[in-house]
């Protein structure tokens, strides 16, 4: 067991690519080793062929034990082996594997996000939370939404045990957006038509090009600043349980084709059709509850996103304008956020600025 | 286009929405948000699907006289 770090005291072999009596040549990869920095690929130093496999699969030992003898093509030496860390390999840290296995996710369509690409305990949770069951609920045994159960309950469990959340909202004068969404849908096709949602999740992506500290992921004890501004979309299934995967590049994107891009992964999480990067890379969720008739929503943040923003349903209120009391509509945002990753000033800008950007919807 | 034939594409829109509708279960006078927990995109949707089905334009002022079968059944009529 080769050593991959001063602090590697074991490891755990996975699995044998090779087989005794195969012919091995430098370079070629005999085995896969996990570690707490993820499966690493064992390379072969020599030519030579593999005489004896000393480790089974599913053993965990010091570094430092033989794993296998390699005859060379003179005399018998012992097995030389060098890791190499390959990024084209799949790693998946030990507690990610067992949970993956506890929760049915295949690793091997994972997108890992933690050190080189190794997949964490964080990548499993949110892939079993989108291993969306198929939404029939008639004919849908328990086992699926039981998973999705399960995996929403150790995320939620686990941001509301780690993360020190603070909760801000503000009511935004709604006016302004409605009447020019009115006008708009007046002139597009049923098809090209926008919802409140799509200028919504703009005015989110925009505020946070303002207020980046919002945007990523708190890793290793520290924040790591999202390397676009993908919103994820928190979307109810039929039949119950959420998926929030990620619109990328929001505020890069029209808001034609941002509600284009809704609408399909609307349909598509509704349809368990997901792909792996849309759940992998959300730097912050949006969750809007409007439609059910709440007037705001606080959101427990999805870790290791640092941010969650709320919104509630846009209702008539009375609202005071230039001294007068007049029926607006009215819309209650609300931010959650990690208290480790910002502070709540930086948190009032970011609503601010969604407020400010939502009273010129025509340049969102 | 008879009141049967808009009542059967009505629930073939719905159903498309969301699959675990059964059209015969449709109550004819009872919002259809409510009855089966649409929301805002289900109900454009729908709006989508009838419009590709029967062609016809429906403006966002009339939503509401498509939220339930009843009232949903006789905007059609008066449109196609």
């Amino acid at each position: 067991m080769p050593t991959l770090g001063a602090d590697m005291e074991a490891g755990t072999l996975v699995e044998w690519l090779k087989k005794p009596g195969d012919a091995l040549k430098r370079g070629d990869i005999i085995a896969v080793v996990d570690t707490q920095k993820g499966a690493i690929e064992i390379e072969v130093y020599e030519d030579g062929a593999l005489e004896q496999i000393l480790v089974a699969p599913g053993t965990k030992v010091p570094v430092g034990t033989v794993l296998a003898r390699i005859g060379g093509t003179g005399a018998a030496s012992p097995a030389m082996t060098t890791a190499r860390e390959t990024p084209q390999r799949v790693r998946v840290s030990p507690v990610a594997r067992k949970l993956a296995a506890d929760l049915g996710v295949d690793t091997a369509n994972l997108k890992g996000s933690g050190p080189q690409g190794a997949i964490t305990r964080e990548d499993v949770e949110r892939a079993a939370a989108i291993k969306a069951p198929v939404p029939d609920v008639t004919t849908k045994p328990q086992g699926a939404t039981l998973a999705m159960r399960t995996a929403i309950a150790t995320a939620m469990a686990r941001s509301k045990r780690e993360i020190p959340h603070y909760y801000l909202s503000t009511t935004i004068d709604m006016g302004a957006t409605t009447a020019w969404l009115r006008a708009e849908n007046l002139k597009r096709p049923v098809t090209d038509r926008l919802l409140p949602a799509a200028l919504l999740i703009k005015a989110v992506a925009l505020a946070l090009r303002e207020v980046p500290e919002l945007n990523g992921h708190w890793v290793d004890g520290g924040f790591r600043p999202g390397a676009g501004i993908h919103v994820g979309c928190a979307i109810s299934l039929r039949g119950g349980g959420l998926v929030a995967p990620a619109l990328h590049d929001a505020d890069k994107a029209a808001l034609t084709t941002l509600m284009q891009a809704l609408q399909d992964l609307v349909a598509r999480a509704r349809a368990g059709s997901l792909k792996s990067s849309e759940l992998a890379d959300p730097t912050i969720t949006v969750t809007n509850l409007g439609d059910q008739g709440v007037d705001a929503a606080f959101g427990i943040i999805y870790p290791p996103q640092v941010a969650i923003v709320g919104f509630g349903k846009i209702a008539d209120r009375p609202w005071v304008a230039a001294g007068k009391v007049e029926p607006r509509p009215v819309l209650t945002a609300s931010l959650s956020a990690d208290h480790r990753a910002s502070d709540g000033h930086r948190g009032g800008v970011f609503l601010s600025a969604i407020d400010r950007l939502l009273q010129h919807p025509e340049a969102l | 286009m008879t009141r049967d034939d808009l009542t059967r594409m009505i629930g073939e829109a719905l159903a498309k929405v969301a699959p675990e509708i059964d059209p015969g279960s449709i109550k004819p006078a009872a919002n259809f948000r409510d009855q089966f927990d649409l929301d805002s995109m289900d109900f454009l949707n729908f709006v989508i699907a009838l419009h590709k089905t029967l062609r016809v334009e429906i403006p966002e002022a009339d939503y509401p006289r498509l939220y339930t079968l009843d009232d949903a059944v006789a905007y059609l009529a008066s449109k196609t």
